[in-house]
């Protein structure tokens, strides 16, 4: 019996690695350290009612931000695990295996479970003020997204020390993948968290898109809408029609390995090329769903720092448009190797090359809203100006890589992983972190201390390029991506330690934006104005927070810059302010359902994971339940009395 | 919803009165299902086989889409402007070019083996 226990613990715990001791430590006394502080205080009360049953899209958009910064150090601790192991030939730092989980939970880590919340979290934030909302269309189902979510990731951060983490790379391609390859449940864990958040991805997709069709203070036509909105509007789109391929394809595949049918195996017909193309439909518009929100955020923050309406309106609408449809049409790209012949590599490298097209647009018209602007060099602005470099290098090599012929040179080789970074870092990191600096403020009523921001800043840079550029080099000079260590003498030594400081020096980057994010909570100045970037759209007519109907009055909307025009008017002579009409506010109720449901989404996935059918049924049933429940709830929702509306309103200093 | 009262949305909440009788859910249901046995019946029996096994289940397919479209999504209603039609558009064509793209990509296996 004692013996049985023991075997099944040392399969079902992963065990033999010191970092892996230190690991389940860690979350140990983290996890007993919350329950201290949570019951301690007496908070259980205030966490369950004023944020786990929220349907606020504000604290959902901070819950967002939250989790998915915390995911940033996860995956950032990843990398340079894997850096030190590549700082020096031959390295035993990690095995491996090791390695392999490593690099794998990084890049599903990264591009899931942070660049996603976390953009995520501008939709939420932003999106409805800046329209003039009172909410999201879907404010029950956003709550189910967002628990979606974060449930999906818990379940793949879990797989660190229970059962071992997925090591099939964060593109998962079979044959590696499948049961004969892969036995452990890690890359269960894989399939089934991202197909769990998947669901919430796609919910969120459909939530706001409606929500920006449909829900837009009266007056305000698409084409007034603030850029950032036209992004999500883009966003959604090509959310909608790309979720749902990634969906099949991960299914198809989790078929194969729990019922052993054959998609994606030789065996009877399957194609394990099937899936890599699958894979790449979703994959390659994936990297302009998180990259187009950061163009909407470097829009906003170029006019406003610039003081200047935006140039090229239309044309910017115009190319994030384009890119939404056209880059539905290059996923053979990342197969160009492959051999699917001359014909189809020739259509997706030119294709691909188009889409570079209304990018470049984009870059002049910033780059034309800053010239002869009134520049003031705030934290976002700093990031948006050094986007542009960045960017312009890493589109100059996407565009190398597009040449069909020419990327059989640089396939998989160390070219690649400094290219894809320098998009994702200098294009989606650096922009997210610009919207973070800009709408901070609005998120928790006061300012960043600019110093610490600062030196978070050069940090970040400085060691972006010293930890990227060797890499290209290196990838001319014949390293490959996902080598876990090499000998000495191939001349790649040095290029590899110089990677490495620069790395660590990032790694330094965002310690100094944890100081910032703690001097902030303590000394932070408050933002009394709502104001505090003499803004131009309408989020910064309200208060900082917003209260949580947001719009005391819904807005009328007279053009584009709603509140740049609407503060132009106050100051002509003889303007009189419109007297107030405050009138009861309609608001959905909070629930604690899209948590509890989502508890069985991740009780039925771990089941999966470890082929217990039965957890997997019980999990199932308990989603069943909940859904049920919902649809016989009449009660949803409430109307805010106008005294209440009065005395919140007259505490902000808005009557 | 939380925009119930408000401008645009609120729409939803007016002509709710029309959302089809219980009687046209009950025939598209039918019909799905009707739709849905052809093709497994064909397969389970082999009565067909190759190419007019396939233009079969196509056609049938697309009848099923139709249906779905009329009788429980309500294509033909709704206000202007008309998004869910734009939408249905866009789904078409991406539709198209997955389905499209991929026999293309993949006929290299026909001329590899
Ligand atoms: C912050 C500094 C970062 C560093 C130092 C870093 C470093 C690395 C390293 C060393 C690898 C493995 C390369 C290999 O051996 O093949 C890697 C892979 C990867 N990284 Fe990063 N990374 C960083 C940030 C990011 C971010 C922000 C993202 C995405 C938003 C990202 C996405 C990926 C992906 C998708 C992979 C490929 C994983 C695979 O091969 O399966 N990384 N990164
Ligand atoms: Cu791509």
């Amino acid at each position: 019996m004692l013996e049985s226990i023991k075997t099944f613990a040392s399969h079902f715990f992963v065990t033999g690695d010191p970092m892996i001791y230190g690991a389940d430590a860690s979350i140990v006394l983290v996890t007993v350290a919350i329950l201290f502080v949570l019951t301690y205080f007496k908070k259980w009360r205030w966490l369950w009612d004023e944020w786990l049953t929220t349907v606020d899209h504000k604290k959902i958009g901070i819950m967002y931000a939250l989790a998915a910064i915390l995911m940033l150090f996860r995956g950032g601790v990843d990398a340079l695990l894997m850096r030190t192991q590549l700082a020096f030939p031959n390295m035993h730092f990690l095995q491996a295996e090791h390695y392999n989980q490593i690099f794998t939970t990084h890049g599903t880590i990264m591009i899931l479970f942070m660049a996603m919340p976390l953009m995520f979290a501008f939709f939420n934030i932003v999106v409805p003020l800046q329209i003039g909302a009172r909410d999201v269309a879907y404010p029950y189902l956003n709550a189910v997204s967002f628990w979606l979510f974060f449930f999906g990731a818990m379940l793949l951060n879990l797989s660190f020390v229970i059962g071992g983490s997925p090591d099939a790379g964060w593109v998962s391609y079979p044959p590696l993948s499948e049961l004969a390859f892969d036995k452990g449940p890690g890359e269960n864990f894989y399939l089934l968290s991202i197909s769990i958040s998947g669901i919430g991805s796609l919910a969120t997709g459909i939530n706001f898109m409606v929500t920006i069709l449909k829900m837009r203070a009266p007056g305000m036509k698409l084409m007034d809408m603030p850029l950032f909105t036209w992004s999500i509007l883009a966003t959604c789109i090509i959310i909608i029609f790309a979720f749902p391929v990634l969906t099949i394809a991960l299914a198809l595949l989790f078929i194969d390995r729990l019922a052993g049918a054959h998609f994606f195996t030789m065996l009877h017909g399957g194609n394990p090329m099937m899936f890599i193309n699958l894979f790449w439909m979703w994959g390659h518009p994936e990297v302009y769903i998180v990259v187009l929100p950061a163009f909407g955020i470097y829009s906003e923050v170029v006019s406003t720092f610039a003081k200047k309406r935006i140039f090229g309106y239309k044309s910017m609408v115009a190319s994030m448009m384009l890119i939404s449809i056209i880059s539905y049409f290059t996923w053979t790209h990342h197969f160009f190797t492959m051999g699917s012949g001359a014909d189809v590599n020739t259509f997706f490298a030119i294709s691909t090359m188009a889409i570079g097209v209304p990018t470049g647009v984009k870059v002049f018209n910033w780059l034309f809203t800053m010239y002869r602007g009134r520049i003031r060099l705030t934290l976002p602005m700093l990031w948006t100006i050094a986007f542009v470099p960045c960017f312009a290098i890493g589109g100059a090599t996407g565009v190398m890589l597009a040449v069909a012929p020419a990327d059989y040179q640089y396939h998989n080789s160390y070219f690649l992983i400094a290219h894809f970074h320098q998009v994702l870092i200098g294009g989606v990191v650096f922009g997210y972190f610009a919207g973070l600096y800009y709408w901070w403020p609005k998120m928790f009523g006061h300012v960043l201390n600019e110093k610490l921001g600062r030196w978070s800043f050069w940090f970040w840079n400085i060691g972006f390029y010293v930890c990227f550029m060797p890499q290209y080099a290196l990838g001319f000079m014949g390293m490959t991506r996902r080598l876990y260590t090499y000998p000495h003498g191939l001349g790649w030594s040095s290029l590899n330690l110089v990677s490495t400081i620069g790395a660590f020096m990032m790694g330094i980057g965002f310690l100094f934006q944890g100081a910032q994010i703690l001097h902030g909570i303590k000394f932070g100045k408050r933002d009394t104005t709502g104001d505090p970037w003499d803004g131009r759209t309408l989020e910064w007519s309200l208060p900082s927070p917003a209260p949580h109907y947001n719009f005391a009055t819904i807005p009328q909307i007279k053009g584009r810059d709603a509140w740049w025009t609407m503060k132009e008017e106050m100051k002509q002579p003889g303007y009189k302010k419109e007297p107030v009409h405050i009138e009861p506010i309609h608001m959905p109720k909070s629930s604690g359902r899209p948590f509890i449901m989502s508890v069985f989404f991740f009780i039925a996935g771990f089941g999966l994971t470890f082929d217990w059918i039965w957890m997997g049924v019980i999990g199932a049933i308990g989603v069943g339940i909940t859904l049920l429940a919902r649809s016989f709830e009449y009660d949803t929702d409430y109307y805010v009395p106008v005294d209440e509306i009065e005395r919140t309103e007259a505490a902000l200093g808005r009557l | 919803m939380a925009g119930g009262q408000q401008h645009t949305a609120n729409s939803d909440h007016e002509n709710h009165g029309d959302h089809g009788s219980p009687k046209l859910y009950i025939i598209g249901y039918i019909l799905s299902i009707v739709l849905t046995i052809i093709p497994l019946v064909l397969v389970l029996n082999h009565v067909m086989s190759g190419v007019p096994l396939v233009a079969t289940i196509t056609i049938m397919a697309i009848l099923q889409f139709l249906i779905q479209l009329f009788f429980f999504m309500h294509i033909t209603e709704g206000e202007k402007p008309a998004y869910h039609v734009m939408t249905l558009a866009l789904g078409v064509i991406m539709v198209f070019t997955i389905v499209a793209g991929s026999a293309w990509i993949m006929t290299f296996n026909a001329s590899v083996s």
